[in-house]
């Protein structure tokens, strides 16, 4: 054992250390705050997590190299600097778009917050983690917030069901995660992410144990993502949760799991990537075969988006499996336009549920053009961009993946991919029709404060932006492999 | 050799009392078999030098966790024939899974192509377990251990955000509000006139 320890860098963690001391902070002022001072404990949630965002920015400006401390458990780079500051962002507006709907469910509990800052911080260790062991606790520590705020409202047994259905399934795909890490330890002899992934180079090719490791990480993987055959649990945990409890488990974890392919197949087992690769491919073409088909028999939303994210795992994973820098950035791409996506689609859907009633069939959706044109407006803009159709973000989030996958020679693969955008765009044109050319069922207009009208029309600005410029973000999704 | 039999016949033990612990018939035998389960594996951990962790085992699952298990499964009687149900129906197709599993990990693991290079290290002449644990602990894993505490908080938040709720109608005295109370609030005091029997 060397005795001569110098004490690790803390300042590329120090976003993590401030958020972490901002929850701890809010847990105790939380406790003597009386019911009416409530809403303190969402604006410092919501500063906390902004705060943090600019230091994970203003860390990320100039930096060339990436910086790794705590004995190499932590790695700061520029994929994590990007999803770092996305996902709190994102988390951030995930709170700004649930918090009308949950005060007037009385579900604006301190609680809550807490969850939603855990979970935020998790996503940011799992993102930064470049040791098995951190990636597994920032796994844990992200999911199990998401579990408890799944089962938040106990007054719905449907939410309990869903809560539970999570966390099982949750539970076996974080076993299937340690058993392929520590197959992966046995022959490679470290947990080290890097070590990893140079001793994989010295292995034989085609070794039976590394394979079988592999193979367990990569289920484990697609739990996470939602990717077919491994994901039962989506479509009933989507419906199951309250919609702000739907919006953070579609959005920012995704980016998470995002980081969770890179470090593991695209850094730790980059040796592998002609093996993981076939995997993937099997199931991008499930993904997007059940993505595209099952969801035109929904008739609820929430559900037919949840259908949808599975589509779009499959062409997330096509960008992964093209297994060069190329393919990661337009997979980086694609999982950032998607969180923009799924924000904004929950959020209106957020914003609909008025009065006590939840927003969830596509009833619900009817006429909406005469109840509020301008939301219309923004859902209509979503679903065009999810479709792919130009000018919007997702058209380029979709040629990008393309690209690179025809790059690498796999011609019949984004033929395939093509043939089932254009199927699943018919499900996002029939919700458009709904919007617009159906007489609304319940009449009423909608209410909306200043700042969520605000924020949403930002959202949809952003993916009608991103359509026509998308230069800017192509170039720091390319710098960031 | 005396090792490898002791080997042996502790995993033998172990493995006899896990598959125990699923099939008595009684609850509280089942927790008993895991206690022995416990016991066994911290005696395996002892042959590979591991006595800290042997240790560990043993007070923190024996002592403290099961005793608790053990208590709850006493007070709160859980129905076997209930949970049983159906446990046969699906036992054939289990067995066939797990049979399949085994077989196949054993064809994919039966030529080891493990380095060898992560299995325990001999303790140097006069170290300790303990001691070396230390070491690590809060040098090179101290961000794992600090996010280790940060999941446990995350559970007592969860633990509490789903288990406490303030009913309404619930009949809860508050004392304070008992002692302050005042004639006028429990009692009104009506002018009417008197009534006169005819």
């Amino acid at each position: 054992m060397d005795m001569t320890f110098t004490s690790p860098s803390l300042w590329p963690a120090m976003p993590e250390i401030f958020l972490l001391a901002s929850v701890c902070a809010i847990l105790v002022i939380d406790l003597f705050l009386p019911p009416r001072w409530r809403h303190l404990t969402y604006g410092l949630s919501l500063m906390a997590l902004l705060v943090t965002a600019a230091m994970v920015l203003r860390l990320g400006q100039g930096l060339e190299e990436p910086q790794v401390t705590f004995s190499g458990m932590f790695v700061l780079d520029r994929l994590a600097v990007v999803l770092k500051s996305a996902a709190l962002l994102v988390t951030g507006a995930v709170l700004l778009y649930g918090r009308d709907y949950l005060r007037e469910r009385q579900l604006d509990q301190g609680e809550f917050y807490l969850l939603t800052l855990f979970s935020a911080l998790g996503m940011m260790v799992l993102i930064s983690a470049g040791h098995f062991i951190t990636l597994y606790l920032g796994l844990e520590l992200m999911s199990l917030s998401l579990y408890a705020l799944v089962a938040f409202n106990r007054e719905q047994s449907a939410s309990s069901e869903a809560a539970m259905k999570y966390f099982v399934l949750g539970a076996i795909a974080s076993g299937m995660l340690l058993y392929g890490m520590s197959i992966l330890y046995g022959v490679t002899g470290s947990l080290e992410i890097e070590t990893v992934a140079s001793r994989i180079m010295e292995q034989p090719v085609g070794s039976l144990p590394l394979l079988l490791g592999m193979t367990f990480v990569v289920a484990a993987v697609a739990f996470k993502l939602g990717a077919v055959p491994f994901h039962n649990w989506l479509p009933d945990v989507y419906q199951g949760a309250n919609t702000p409890v739907t919006l953070l488990v579609g959005s920012a974890p995704k980016l998470a799991a995002f980081a969770m392919v890179m470090r593991l197949l695209a850094q730790g087992m980059e040796g592998l990537a002609g093996d993981w690769r076939d995997l993937l491919m099997v199931m991008a073409v499930l993904s997007l075969a059940l993505g595209s088909v099952v969801a035109i028999a929904q008739t609820n939303v929430k559900r037919l988006l949840a259908y949808s994210t599975i589509g779009h795992i499959g062409f997330l994973l096509l960008g992964v499996l093209a297994a060069n820098p190329m393919g990661y950035a337009a997979a980086l791409f694609y999982v950032l336009i998607y969180v923009l996506m799924a924000l904004g689609a929950f959020g209106v859907l957020i914003l609909l549920s008025q009065r006590g009633m939840e927003a969830e069939t596509l009833d619900d959706l009817k006429g909406l053009n005469a109840r509020s044109p301008w939301l219309a407006a923004v859902m209509a803009l979503f679903m065009f961009s999810m479709a792919g159709v130009p000018p919007t973000a997702g058209f380029y989030a979709k040629l990008l993946v393309l690209d690179a996958v025809v790059d690498q020679g796999m011609g019949t693969l984004a033929i395939v991919a093509v043939l089932f955008a254009v199927i699943s765009a018919f499900y996002y044109l029939r919700v458009v029709w709904q919007l617009y050319f159906e007489a609304p069922i319940n009449g009423s207009a909608v209410v909306a404060s200043a700042d969520l009208r605000w924020l949403l029309i930002a959202n949809g600005g952003l993916v009608l932006l991103l359509g026509i410029l998308p230069d800017q973000l192509i170039r720091a999704c390319l710098s960031a492999f | 050799m005396f090792q490898l039999v002791l080997f042996y016949a502790f995993s033998a033990v172990l493995i006899g009392a896990a598959l125990a612990v699923i099939t008595a018939r009684n609850p509280v035998h089942s927790v008993l078999f895991l206690v022995l389960a416990f016991f066994t594996s911290a005696a395996l951990w002892l042959l590979i030098e591991a006595e800290f962790l042997a240790i560990v085992l043993v007070l923190v699952y024996v002592g403290a966790v099961m005793v608790l298990f053990l208590f709850v499964v006493m007070m709160i009687d859980v129905d076997l024939a209930a949970l049983r149900e159906g446990f046969n129906r699906s036992l054939p197709l289990g067995m066939g899974v797990v049979l399949l599993i085994v077989l196949e990990l054993s064809v994919v693991l039966g030529g080891s192509g493990f380095s060898g290079k992560g299995g325990p290290v001999p303790l140097p002449e006069g170290g300790s377990n303990i001691r070396a644990l230390g070491e690590v602990m809060y040098t090179q894993y101290v961000y794992p251990f600090e996010i280790a505490s940060v999941i446990l908080l995350l559970a007592i938040v969860a633990a509490i955000a789903l288990t406490l709720r303030r009913r309404p109608g619930r009949l809860v005295q508050n004392p304070g509000l008992q002692a302050k109370v005042r004639p006028e609030d429990r009692l009104r005091i009506l002018k009417m006139p008197s009534e006169t029997r005819d």
